[in-house]
């Protein structure tokens, strides 16, 4: 379980980014946090990916706080990042140098089929397009079996069509070995699509607004009627996040509750 | 239907075309660039043998030939560039080994380039032939004044290259390295040393070509042996096809290091973008 308790996080810059942010986060659970610009969503997930140290608050993970980056926690960020001089296969197992060299290349190997880019196992980064760069970047977080997969905008520098597609294909490797997904998007549509509970922020500072379950089954179907409400909902959470008259509401809505009127 | 025949014609006028053009390219391009220097060669050739200049103080390039098989024929000529050759060498592979290590320490670690950079700038601001009468002083005469010049010369572009590309190594792919727990050594030898190596090899080649312009500086200041030697006596004695001679082998032995550094280093950089090349050949 992930465990964040109040998380504070003020740069030295007297920027105040982050205000007691508090959640509970089940293994294998997928979880959005979607927000304005600004509102501490990178600042959350790089303290989470232990990468910043926060200001005050812990986050936990199974019980071991987390203050550096973790060996059971990956993350990926909104560009691939990839290593220009590595080959894509080389790219991918770049985590995995302390794995004996055959099993190593059996790993990459099928991270790579996985992703469906067994054909461009040799190939430069530079060569690849932006999808599949962002496949390789997945393919490189999860090669590493991590408990936690952070994703801080992954897909928002894609096509529509791309983004969809990756989004698609981003379930179909969580059912694989099912880590928790927190993802960072600006997009409803992928919060809803993807997450089980969506966390609304809002800044100045970056906090929670609200929380809301979708309890959808999946493969959801992005047309039918309930998957537009629960769209609807989220952006008027949404709404109401960036709206300095609402003051702050605590506390989650449970499905049911307030969803479809 | 229209539209599928116009889309048609000009892939298949294309597929040839695409076919043939690298050998057009690694053909056209170094004819393309001697065509200016050949002409004019030439122009002055026939210049000459039509009596219209004679050629005392400009040699026709048939004197200037003629020099240097004369020169070679002696064994001369093996002797100077010998000479001159292992004097870069022996000063190119102390400026690299300083400019290296210095560089190395100050773009890595904060507190030595605060304490070293600016003494190693101000040094630089002092025209490096200044240097001259001072390492004669200390060094001598003889070879390591020589040397001595051509490694300070060498230094600077080298230290400047590998400082500058350590401080803009992207912070982003550093983090990927956090990301990974790379340890200290680890993150140097896994993406600092690539990622600096594209700005280190031009470092390199600016510090080889420093290293032949200091060579003929230091072989005037008294040298009885090297190219730059022939260049001087060229000029004592009048002999001007002498000192086209050595100008034209500076600049074939020149280009040829520098040919020789792109060759070595080039396996290391193939996973670079290879636009600036292609657009070079365009
Ligand atoms: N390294 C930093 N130093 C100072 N301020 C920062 C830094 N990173 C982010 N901030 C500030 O913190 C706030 C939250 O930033 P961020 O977490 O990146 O927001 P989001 O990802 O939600 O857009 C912003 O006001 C931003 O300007
Ligand atoms: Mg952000």
């Amino acid at each position: 379980m992930l465990q964040l308790a109040s998380v504070t996080k003020v740069y030295p810059n007297g920027v105040h980014a982050l205000e007691r942010f508090s959640s509970e986060i089940q293994l294998g659970e997928i979880i959005a946090i979607i927000g304005g610009s600004g509102c501490g969503k990178s600042t959350l997930l790089r303290a989470i990916a232990g990468l910043d140290r926060a200001s005050a608050g812990t986050v936990t993970l199974d019980g071991e706080a987390i203050s550096a980056p973790h060996a059971k926690v990956g993350i990926i960020f909104q560009e691939p990042r990839l290593l220009p001089w590595l080959s894509v296969a080389d790219n991918i197992g770049f985590g995995l140098s302390e794995l004996p060299a055959a099993e190593r290349r059996e790993r990459v190997a099928k991270a790579l089929a996985r992703v469906g880019l067994a054909d461009k196992a040799k190939v430069w980064p530079r060569e690849l397009s932006g999808g599949q760069a962002q496949r390789v970047a997945i393919a490189r977080a999860l090669v590493a079996q991590p408990e936690v997969l952070l994703l801080d905008e992954p897909f928002s520098a894609l096509d529509a069509f791309t983004r969809k597609d990756l989004q698609d294909h981003l379930l179909d490797l969580w059912a694989d070995t099912r880590p928790t997904l927190v993802l960072v998007t600006h997009d409803v549509e992928e919060a809803v699509v993807l997450a089980d509970r969506v966390l609304v922020m809002r800044p100045h500072p970056g906090r929670l607004f609200e929380e809301i379950t979708i309890n959808l089954s999946r493969p959801r179907d992005r047309n039918a009627p309930l998957f537009e409400q629960f769209k609807r909902h989220v952006l008027t959470a949404l709404d109401r996040s960036l709206d300095r008259t609402v003051p702050d509401t605590q506390g989650r809505r449970e499905p049911g509750g307030g969803l479809w009127w | 239907m229209t539209m599928t025949v116009e889309l048609q014609a000009p892939a298949a006028a294309a597929t040839p075309q695409t076919a043939s053009r690298p050998w057009l390219t690694r053909l056209a391009r170094p004819l393309l660039g001697l065509l200016l220097p050949l002409s004019l060669a030439l122009a002055w050739e026939l210049a000459v043998r039509a009596g219209w200049s004679n050629g005392r103080l400009v040699p026709p390039p048939s004197k200037v030939f003629t020099t240097i098989a004369e020169l070679a024929q002696s064994g001369e000529l093996t002797r100077h560039i010998t000479m001159t050759l292992s004097r870069v060498g022996i000063g190119f592979g102390l400026g690299v080994a300083a400019g290296t290590l210095l560089g190395g320490i100050c773009g890595y670690w904060g507190l030595a380039r605060r304490l070293v950079d600016p003494t190693i700038q101000a040094l630089r601001a002092i025209p490096s032939i200044a240097w001259v009468p001072l390492f004669i002083l200390w060094l001598g005469i003889f070879e390591t004044s020589k040397v001595a010049l051509i490694a300070v010369g060498v230094f600077f572009p080298v230290y400047l290259g590998l400082t500058g590309a350590i401080l803009s190594v992207d912070r982003k792919i550093v983090e990927v390295g956090r990301v990974f727990r790379l340890s200290g050594p680890a993150m140097i030898r896994r993406i600092l040393l690539p990622a600096v190596l594209p700005a280190y090899v031009v470092a390199l080649r600016v510090g080889l070509g420093l290293g032949w312009m200091f060579v003929v500086a230091a072989e005037f200041m008294g040298a009885s042996e090297g190219l730059g030697y022939l260049l001087i006596d060229g000029q004592q004695l009048g002999k001007p096809a002498q000192i086209v001679a050595a100008i034209v082998i500076f600049a074939i032995i020149g280009k040829a290091t520098d040919w020789l550094l792109e060759i070595a280093t080039a396996p290391l950089l193939r996973w670079q973008d290879s636009f600036a090349r292609q657009s070079g050949a365009a």
